[in-house]
């Protein structure tokens, strides 16, 4: 009696120990993880900088605007026209020199690129040059948080659902491999080297122009309804064209290397035992198959959302959708260095962000990163 | 050999990979033929020659092929001169008076259902001090005979008869080029099918004188591929896009996957430090927002479609592929044969050139087949974020100048749907050929 009670105490807390271990193995990976990550960023971030700023390049254009801009203001001027000309070549330096102060641009680039990347890393984006947020305020970090939200809500909602159906339809056809779907799904897929923006256009050209049941873009139409529910009705018949572009460019070939790669794995030995147990279906691919494959099914995913995350801009430009990419479209076009950067920046979070928690995901489904400390991801 | 004829042999059980490589290869001619028929700087001048080169050109209609699947018979564009076949061209001198009789028929064929777009005369008078005069008369099938003009012709001397008010309101009211062409009184306005007459009828004042006459008549269709907003010919920016898109693509998939491979096998080779590098850029690289950056360098930098293709290939160096690489390399790493080569002191770069790599190709071909639409995609969708090449006539710049031009809320349809069908085709070769490639390569794929 007293033998067995304490060889279940060992038991119980073997578990337990193991189990202490286990969380402190992911909370050191994690870290550990969340440091690596830190750094990149830092030098993603920094290059990011250096070449928008192309080694000064973009500081001489802004110095021949001011210089433009401040003798065009002075021409106007009664005063400055009455000074003698040495007065008034020495007022015209100093109005220069005082307006690239402003603009912080009389300290050396290097140091510059260092206080931008500190600003950068804090997000304490200083004022934009010329674009204004929503609230008409020039403050860059609000110019991007009224952006950020509708870039999350076009990528998360098309990702999410693009994941979801892709995966569910995998596990049908794997199971009806070599039908005519199966086989139609296989024909299909060279129809996904196409990326969003290209089918965005269709599909304006289908809903929007032909059959006028759609909005050609925006994410609200005008005037913006005022009741809460129909706004976001409206929301959501903007979104559905481009959510639309980005999943009908991948939903082919994510079925079909699902589809594959699930064949594979059906042809294990240890799949096969089950059905000869005679497990049900459904038991088999959630138990037998999903599980051993949701490392690889993680890292593809976090992967395909890199790729739509940085390929934003150009979707965003062909839907005319308010989101970072399309700012940063536009604040090139008014050369705004602080929120070029600033997206460029803000991308670059999205990414390491997106990168961290996969990592940590990765780490709770992968038995073998746990017992690995800080091993590699496959 | 064996192993090459035994692929062609494989390819051939796939419908895909042979429709797939007989539209690359015939991409390819066409691209070879285009460079040589109508050489860089021809195409330049056509693209971005200025209204010299485009003034015949009607503004914005589609292909001439669009008539097939439309209920109306369009009329095309007509540019008659006096070497035209339907142009007759007298001219007397009258040595008594001092004076020049020019007589200009241009008769033309007209058995369309719709109205052009507008009707044109460019005139060069030829004289020392007194420009010759002329008048002009527009005859109708029906036999009616309307004024168009009367006119000076200076050195060089325009008439458009959409800004003839005088004529406008002789027609009643009605806008020439509809005026000229309708059934009177028909509701809706008819068009009187038949050969019309344009009679010039000029008369110089020395005996040198002379009128160079050219009517234009704008149709509503033009060419194998229709005008843009430039009245630009988009057949030049259709065809002279497959050697451009066809050479970025290639270029970026061959550079990107040739380095990347090296850099894998350099970084499994050498190990130790080179290795950890390696690996750490390729994290930096995930979290580097590309498109962002090629933006940035398109709008302060250059926006040369070769820049751009360095950068391009830059970026994709240390991409998701490095990763697949190294996996194989470290497997081959491990086999007897380097073990071997190593025995006899062979060098790192020898083992790496003639060791690892060639035994990692064939798994490379499909990869790198796969990602050429891609890099097409990238080309045309910088040239619709606006940094398409200056120069260059593209696909994508054609799509750029439609959206901003409006052309899907205007109807014209025809200009965005060419290129995109020219960039779907492309694309969609490329991936039927590397998918099937794929699955020849790669055993495990094989029958699924």
């Amino acid at each position: 009696m007293a033998t067995e009670t304490t060889t279940v105490s060992t038991i119980s807390s073997a578990k337990r120990k193991a189990w202490v271990g286990t969380i402190t193995r992911i909370l050191k990976y994690t870290l550990l993880r969340g440091a690596t990550m830190l750094v990149t960023v830092v030098i993603g971030v920094y290059l990011t900088i250096l070449i928008a700023n192309m080694g000064g390049y973009v500081d001489e254009i802004m110095r021949g605007s001011i210089r433009e801009s401040i003798g065009m203001r002075l021409a106007n001027d009664e005063e400055y026209r009455r000074m003698d000309p040495e007065a008034r070549t020495e007022f015209f330096e100093a109005e220069i020199a005082n307006e690239e102060k402003r603009l912080g641009l009389d300290r050396p680039f290097l140091l510059r690129s260092l206080g931008f990347l500190w600003d950068g890393l804090t997000l304490n984006l200083g004022r934009a040059l010329f674009m204004t947020s929503d609230t008409g305020s020039k403050e860059v970090r609000l110019i991007i948080l009224d952006r950020l939200g509708p870039t999350l809500l076009m990528m998360g909602t098309s990702q999410l659902l693009l994941f979801f159906i892709s995966i569910y339809l995998a596990l049908i056809l794997s199971r009806k491999y070599g039908s005519f779907v199966d086989r139609l799904v296989i024909a299909l897929s060279p129809t996904s080297s196409a990326p969003g923006w290209f089918y965005g256009i269709f599909l304006i050209l289908l809903f929007a122009a032909v059959l006028q049941i759609l909005p050609f873009g925006g994410m609200i139409g005008t005037p913006p309804p005022e009741n809460s529910f129909e706004y976001a009705l409206d929301v959501l018949k903007h979104l559905i064209l481009p959510v639309l572009a980005l999943i009908i460019s991948a939903i082919f070939v994510s079925i079909y290397n699902w589809r594959t790669f699930f064949l594979i794995f059906s042809s294990e030995d240890y799949v096969e035992m089950a059905r000869a147990k005679g497990l049900p279906d459904r038991e088999i691919e959630q138990r037998y198959i999903l599980r051993p494959t949701l490392p690889t099914i993680i890292t593809a995913f976090s992967l395909n959302l890199l790729f739509l995350i940085s390929g934003a801009p150009i979707i965003e430009t062909i839907f005319i959708w308010p989101g970072l990419g399309r700012a940063l479209y536009t604040a090139v076009g008014l050369y705004d260095t602080p929120v070029i950067v600033a997206s460029a920046i803000i991308f670059a979070y999205l990414l390491a962000i997106t990168v961290f928690i996969l990592d940590f995901v990765y780490a709770l489904v992968d038995p073998r990163v746990k017992v690995g400390g800080g091993s590699r991801k496959a | 050999m064996d192993a090459l004829r035994n692929t062609f042999k494989e390819i051939r059980r796939y419908p895909g990979a042979i429709i797939g490589l007989a539209i690359i290869i015939l991409l390819i001619i066409a691209a070879i033929v285009v460079v040589f028929a109508l050489p860089y700087d021809e195409a330049i001048r056509l693209w971005r020659g200025g209204e010299d080169v485009w003034y015949r050109n009607p503004k914005s209609v589609p292909p001439a092929w669009t008539n097939i699947f439309s209920r109306k018979d369009l009329p095309p564009s007509m540019a008659l001169t006096a070497e035209d076949e339907t142009v007759e061209k007298t001219r007397e001198v009258n040595a008594e008076a001092g004076t020049v009789d020019i007589f200009y028929n241009f008769t033309i064929d007209y058995p369309y259902d719709d109205f052009p777009q507008e009707l044109v005369f460019y005139f060069d008078g030829i004289y020392q001090e007194k420009s010759p005069f002329a008048d002009i008369y527009w005859v109708m099938p029906d036999g009616n005979e309307i004024r168009v003009a009367s006119l000076g012709i200076e050195k060089t001397q325009s008439l458009y008869f959409s800004q003839e008010s005088k004529l406008q309101r002789r027609l009643g009211d009605i806008a020439p080029n509809i005026g000229l062409f309708v059934i009177p009184d028909s509701a809706p306005p008819q068009v009187m099918q038949g050969t019309y007459q344009v009679r010039v009828e000029g008369i110089g004042f020395e005996p040198e004188s002379d009128i160079q006459a050219e009517f234009v008549l704008y149709g509503l269709v033009h060419g194998v591929a229709g005008t843009d907003h430039l009245r630009r010919d988009l057949s030049v920016a259709l065809l002279w896009g497959i050697p451009v898109a066809l050479s970025f693509g290639l270029v970026a998939a061959v550079g990107t996957t040739v380095l990347t491979m090296i850099f894998a096998a350099m970084g499994v080779w050498f190990g130790g430090v080179v290795d950890e590098v390696i690996q750490r850029l390729t994290e930096i690289n995930l979290v580097l927002p590309y498109l962002s950056i090629l933006v940035m360098i398109g709008t302060f930098y250059s926006k040369s479609i070769w820049v751009l293709l360095g950068a391009t290939v830059l970026l994709g160096i240390f991409g998701g592929g490095i990763k697949t690489y190294r996996a194989n390399f470290l497997q081959i790493k491990e086999s007897m044969y380097i073990e071997a080569a190593e025995a006899y002191g062979a060098k790192s770069s020898r083992i790496i050139f003639r060791y690892l790599i060639p035994r990692i190709i064939p798994l490379l071909i499909p990869g790198l087949v796969i990602s050429i639409p891609g890099f097409v995609f990238l080309e045309a969708g910088l040239a619709v974020l606006g940094l398409g090449d200056p120069t260059l006539p593209t696909w994508g710049k054609i799509i750029n100048d439609a959206r901003q031009e409006g052309a899907l809320y205007r109807g014209l349809y025809y200009w965005i749907l060419q290129p995109a069908g020219f960039l779907f085709i492309t694309s969609l070769a490329f991936a039927m050929l590397g998918y099937s490639l794929d699955r020849i390569f790669n055993p495990r794929l094989r029958g699924l």
